[in-house]
């Protein structure tokens, strides 16, 4: 059950989380101002954004190649700002 | 009907003993003046083998709390002791059972705040700490610290309560003083205190998260959560002194009255003082005033109904407190008043600032209160206004 529809009554005693793990389910990407942007033909597949991002969120794919899983990215930016190589630029988010 | 035997005790071991016969499994604490005589009991204790509990030894009272939490956590029946500076030191977690509803049980003996660095009695430490969101319980003398304490641990870990409890008592006053009391058997405290069992418990076959991260969208859900349940410990605190006093003939009421029968004038206090009170009760009969002593037992919840009902005939309420709430008087005087503002029919209420860091208040000091209260009075209907007094200044 999404945590935004609980009422008061409906919390088990101490506010205690009984399904192990439901932390996952929190959109942290709702936080984000910029998001990552790729230019892949740059990417040289090192990996530093994957060991750099403090939100574990990006992913290697059957290509090699890495991408930030959006649900969870921050916008932080330390991946654009670690990368060797350029590939990744942090462009503001707009309402569309 | 009172069973045990006498003994001589100091309050301080008397607690001991409680948690003893309790047969706490983990204690954690930090020895400060005036309650290192619990803790230092406790560990001889279970040095000794008379006590078969963990005690973890710690850098400090945060880290005390901080122990007693996760033991809690883990299902473990927990006790720790503080006062003064060390319950300020231990401050920021004693939140943390309250809302986490982890039956933690704490005694303090009650010390003034620094500075100037003081180590003796008034209630600067209890006042700090009003909001916690624990079963707050202020003891008279030491048989009431034993069985408060006792008293405590049924409370909390009552499976329709479950939350941290303390008992206050006045640091020398009560903790270094030897008073006669009437210790009851081993077998008598611990058939009283039942097998403890929370609901929610860290156990890796059954996985649960505790202290979540609390968002807007639900952190106002689980602070209403815990207040209606904090709020009806009450009837559950009633019901076990009830229940204490059937088995071992003491009777505890969220608000003791000594000759308040026909009271027009009576005195409130909290802790020690009160039976220096009633020795100027006495007096102040004997020279004609109707006067009476109202005694706060239960502090939080706040027993709203039973102080109502117990000034309901009262004309003059004299407020006697042992702390500064700074720029605001007196908290005790401030919450009284608050508490009776809806009433139509309330007494004049003079609150008093005395016995702060070890100063003596003697039976002359509450006539004195009376006294002066009763000038203040006609100063109030003058329509006049009036102040907090700090009492037994010199100029």
């Amino acid at each position: 059950m999404s945590g935004e529809k609980l009422g008061w009554k409906d919390l088990e005693i101490g506010a205690v989380v009984t399904e192990p793990g439901s932390a996952s389910a929190y959109k942290t990407g709702d936080w984000r101002s910029e998001r990552p942007v790729r230019e892949n033909e740059k990417c040289i597949k090192c990996g530093i954004c994957y060991i750099y991002c403090p939100e574990a969120c990006i992913h290697e794919d059957e290509e090699g190649y890495f991408e930030s899983d959006l649900y969870y990215c921050k916008g932080c930016g330390i991946c654009a700002h670690e990368c060797p190589r350029d590939v990744i630029k942090m462009v503001e988010e707009v309402e569309e | 009907m009172t069973k045990g035997k006498i003994v001589g005790l100091e309050g301080s071991f008397a607690v001991a003993e409680a948690v003893r016969m309790v047969n706490a499994d983990v204690i954690s604490a930090y020895p400060i003046t005036p309650q290192t005589h619990i803790v230092e009991r406790l560990a001889e204790m279970v040095a000794d083998g008379e006590l078969d509990a963990e005690f973890i030894c710690v850098e400090s009272e945060h880290s005390a709390m901080s122990a007693c939490v996760g033991a809690s956590a883990a299902g473990a029946r927990v006790f720790t002791c503080s006062a003064g500076q060390g319950l300020e030191l231990m401050h920021e977690v004693l939140y943390i059972p309250s809302s986490m509803r982890l039956p933690v049980v704490a005694v303090v003996a009650n010390r003034a705040l620094s500075a100037p660095l003081s180590v003796w009695c008034d209630h600067s430490d209890a006042m700090a700490i009003r909001d916690i969101g624990w079963i707050q319980m202020f003891a008279e003398n030491n048989q009431q610290a034993f069985d408060l304490t006792v008293c405590a641990y049924r409370v909390a870990e009552d499976k329709e309560v479950l939350f941290p409890a303390m008992v206050h008592l006045d640091g020398f006053y009560l903790s270094h003083v030897i008073e006669d009391m009437v210790m009851p058997d081993d077998k008598e405290v611990t058939g009283f205190i039942p097998e403890y069992e929370h609901p929610f418990v860290l156990d890796p076959e059954r996985p649960v998260s505790m202290g979540c991260y609390g968002p807007p969208f639900i952190y106002s859900e689980t602070k209403k959560a815990q207040e209606v349940a904090f709020e009806n410990t009450k009837s559950k605190i009633q019901e076990t002194w009830k229940e204490f006093g059937d088995v071992f003939g003491r009777h505890y009421s969220p608000v003791e009255k000594y000759r308040m029968e026909d009271a027009r004038i009576a005195l409130l206090t909290m802790g020690s003082s009160g039976e220096t009170a009633m020795l100027a009760v006495e007096e102040l009969r004997e020279e004609g005033k109707d006067a009476g002593l109202i005694s706060l037992r239960l502090w939080r919840p706040f027993p709203f109904k039973e102080f109502r009902d117990a000034v309901k005939d009262v004309e003059l309420l004299v407020v006697l407190d042992r702390a500064i709430s700074s720029g605001m008087g007196g908290p005790v005087c401030s919450e009284v008043k608050s508490a009776l503002y809806d009433k139509r029919k309330k007494p004049n209420i003079v609150g008093f600032i005395g016995g702060l860091g070890g100063r003596d208040i003697p039976v002359k000091g509450f006539k004195y209160m009376v006294n002066r209260a009763l000038e203040k009075v006609k100063a109030i209907e003058r329509g006049e206004e009036i102040e907090t007094e700090m009492i037994g200044i010199r100029e």
